[in-house]
């Protein structure tokens, strides 16, 4: 069998050289950076041995933002330039967020696009932007630490996240000038640290529950193979909404209005967040807040009224569970064992809770704030190629049904949530009017039967229909979701074949030329010469390509007839010639030429080792 | 593009075209597929090999769908044998099977506002399942003897029941959320 077996493109051909990777869980409250070193995956401390970097970030006026502790601890003074919970804001426009909750003490600016931004004392920031100056602090600490440059980075995501969500969180990896190999599932990133992929079989439960989202997966596993059977969860619900439960308590204790100012309700939710975490230990705590004019409040919790307090909320993760097991057709007693993830699972109230549920004593032996980045770093170092045999495999789900805009604001579902990515679906629609030569299409999210009810995800119209009778054109939209859940959509006319460009605005994200100005203003303001950087990149890429396809050529080569060996040399040699050169944009179009040459070898190289993996099974089997 | 790949989904999966499969089987088939063509197996490739490894493995989970689906792989092996299902118009002439249908649907419709609406839904749906389970044995006869407009009306018939199990599944959470 060794003779057949195909060597990836593009994966080094030197085994010993081991490339860096890490695991990124970039969390509402803290984030973390995790790597594999000597086989151990571990999470990577800053010099003052910190592992979690609380993301918070503070903006002054003609300086570097403070990201951090640093940053966290003078939030109560400057309320208004230090971006905390950024998370909560990732993929959202500024309607979504008022109902987020009380007294966000932030600056929100409606734009052009509508991706809202925060007016700081350092200009005006975007989600992203926010969340990726957060990103750039722990790829230092990785590089650092690491001593080179990070290939490839694993990001993971709530899994409830949606498209937009999902969307924005790869930008903010990308102007952070990470490679992001893989957008990953929280919940399954901690069932892979778990080390459930060492042999354990059989039906898990994730709950994760943290600061500002909750998840719960139903995954089976066989083998190394982690199949997520349903998922489901709350991006606005998470330990944020039990300070903030606290603080209000305060308040009506405290006599304290509505409208106190931001540095008050800061102080109040630092105060009750202090509260929460000492009644994991104590049965009571005391509390102390500084009024205005110089007055002080005083007074005590008990875990017992605290429990009161959050009781709602935990039921509200318990009617999701409830839901995603029923999705997976799957009965509490069928789930062997309930793995708990999040800071907000210290609480022993949620333990208790859960396991109650589940009947089952729940797992918490690995750090709940370190297993998400732990279990992206094993995957990070599988995706870069450092484990070229490993057998592990996740096969995820999207979390929120897809659909379209139908007659009368009703949504038609195309792909159902909880479906296997990638996934793939076609839908075809026609012309109602005569020679209508242009049509729009409205892409939503969600489970609720209105498109208004629902999260609009793209707005397109389909040009250049040709005219025909109402009724005659048949055009068929492919939705293509990818491994990350990320949605893409393309369109063709299916009597005349013409195939039109249709160009998806997202209606939440980043415009790709969008990221590629603020990478630029960012690599200007850290006096990088982009030219070179982008030359030395090409070249990179080019020589990545060259060999990626002689290594092909040699193993399956006869694949090809003569005359496709003949076109790819002649494009080989003319990458190769033009690779020394120092047009970046000539390498690339040399690059994108051999693409195009080797498009078909590559697809019949996919399917024959696609044929091969059963073949050799029916061998074996008939023996 | 995907000329290459075996187009008929049972050959994809090295089985027999039958109605008959061993889901077992199947599902390590599943795997073994997955590990090969998953875009997460070309992470390091180009963009273009790992859209093409995106396209492959959305074949395999399609594939995989459709055949581990007791309704959906019928459905298949009619369309593999030329006959044509159009969703839209979806109708039978069956009349008592029309009546027990719309009789069951009054049922649903009442039963939030009953005093036991849980254990009444229950009785519902344990009637639908062992109604489609006859229905899905008839298809099995009718499918093993080619005869293949018989199957078709079963199969409708099935779809009806998949949507009212799917509907009473939708009011148990309702009900479950509001408690």
């Amino acid at each position: 069998m060794a003779l057949l077996q195909i060597s990836e493109p593009g994966r080094s051909t030197k085994p010993h050289e081991r490339r860096l990777a890490a695991g990124i869980d970039l969390g509402t409250t803290n984030s973390l950076v995790a790597t594999v070193r000597s086989g151990l995956a571990d999470t990577l401390p800053d010099p003052q041995a910190n592992h979690l970097l609380p993301s918070v970030v503070k903006y002054c006026a003609n300086m570097e933002p403070l990201v951090g502790a640093e940053a966290k601890q003078q939030a109560a003074q400057d309320p208004l330039n230090t971006i905390i919970s950024v998370k909560r804001f990732m993929g959202r426009a500024i309607e979504d967020i008022k109902h987020l909750g009380l007294h966000l003490p932030y600056r929100f600016i409606k734009t052009d696009s509508s991706m809202m931004r925060i007016r700081t004392a350092a200009g005006d920031k975007s989600p992203v932007e926010i969340s990726a100056d957060i990103l750039r602090v722990l790829r230092k600490r990785a590089e650092e630490t690491l001593g080179g440059e990070l290939s490839g980075v694993v990001i993971t995501v709530p899994a409830y996240f949606d498209d937009a969500q999902r969307q924005a969180t790869k930008d903010a990896g990308k102007l952070a000038g990470l490679n992001v190999l893989r957008l990953l599932n929280e919940p399954t990133a901690a069932a892979i640290a778990y080390g459930l992929d060492k042999g354990a079989e059989g039906i898990i439960a994730v709950y994760d529950l943290g600061g500002g989202t909750f998840d719960i997966s139903v995954l089976r596993l066989n083998k190394g193979v982690f199949e997520v059977m349903a998922t489901g969860g709350d991006t606005a619900l998470g330990g944020d909404d039990f300070d903030r439960a606290i603080a209000q308590w305060i308040m009506q204790q405290a006599k304290i209005n509505d409208d106190a100012d931001h540095s008050l309700i800061r102080q109040l939710l630092q105060v009750a967040c202090a509260a929460k975490e000492a009644l994991s230990l104590r049965a009571t705590v005391e509390l102390f807040v500084d009024l205005p004019e110089s007055k002080k409040w005083h007074g005590s919790l008990t875990r017992e009224q605290m429990n009161q307090l959050l009781e709602p909320f935990i039921q509200k993760t318990l009617i999701t569970c409830r839901r995603v097991l029923r999705d997976s057709q799957v009965e509490p007693k069928q789930i062997q064992s309930v793995v708990m993830v999040g800071g907000s699972t210290r609480m022993l109230r949620v333990r208790e809770k859960v396991g109650e549920f589940f009947a089952a004593t729940p797992m918490v032996d690995i750090d709940p704030d370190k297993v998400v980045a732990i279990g992206a770093a094993i995957q990070a170092d599988v995706l870069v190629g450092n484990k070229p045999d490993d057998e592990m495999l996740l096969l995820d789900v999207i979390p929120l049904s897809l659909g379209l805009e139908t007659m009368g604001g009703l949504v038609e579902k195309i792909i159902p949530r909880n479906t296997t990515i990638p996934v793939a679906r076609a839908q075809e629609f026609t012309t109602f009017k005569d020679g209508q030569t242009a049509m729009s299409i409205h892409v939503v999210q969600g489970e609720r039967e209105l498109v208004s009810d629902s999260r609009s995800l793209a707005r397109f119209s389909l040009q250049g229909i040709p005219p025909m009778v109402a009724g005659a054109a048949r055009i068929s939209v492919m939705f293509q979701v990818d491994a990350d859940g990320l949605l893409s959509v393309a369109a063709k006319e299916q009597t005349t074949g013409v195939e039109s460009r249709i160009q998806v605005k997202p209606s939440y994200g980043l415009t790709d030329i969008e990221i590629e100005h603020m990478l630029r203003d960012s690599m200007a303001h850290a006096a990088d010469d982009v030219s070179v950087r982008t030359l030395r990149e090409q070249q990179v890429d080019a020589d990545r390509v060259i060999e990626a396809v002689k290594a092909a050529v040699l193993v399956d080569g006869n694949l090809l007839s003569a005359a496709e060996r003949q076109q790819i040399a002649v494009a080989l040699d003319h990458l190769s010639a033009v690779r020394n050169g120092n047009d970046h944009r000539v390498i690339k179009i040399a690059i994108e030429q051999l693409d195009t040459v080797t498009r078909e070898f590559a697809s019949r190289r996919m399917d024959r080792s696609v044929k091969q993996a059963l073949s050799g099974h029916n061998v074996n089997e008939f023996q | 593009m995907l000329k290459d790949l075996p187009q008929n989904y049972f050959e994809l999966f090295s089985q027999p075209v039958s109605f008959h499969i061993d889901a077992e089987l199947l599902a390590q088939r599943y795997r073994e597929l997955q590990r090969v063509a998953h875009p997460d197996r070309f992470a390091n490739a180009s963009d273009r090999d790992r859209r093409l490894a995106v396209q492959k493995a959305s074949l395999i989970n399609e594939a995989y769908q459709i055949l581990r689906s007791p309704l959906l792989r019928g459905r298949y092996l009619l369309q593999l044998e030329g006959v044509k299902f159009n969703d839209e118009h979806v109708t039978t002439q069956d009349t008592e099977f029309l009546m027990d249908q719309m009789e069951l649907r009054e049922t649903m419709a009442k039963i939030k506002q009953e005093a036991e609406p849980l254990v009444n839904l229950k009785n519902v749906l344990s009637d639908i399942t062992s109604e489609s389970e006859l229905l899905y044995t008839a298809l099995d006869n009718t499918l093993d003897k080619k005869q293949w407009n018989e199957a078709k009306l079963i199969l409708n018939k099935l779809q009806f029941f998949e949507r009212l199990k799917q509907e009473c599944d939708d009011i148990e959470s309702q009900l479950l959320d509001e408690v």
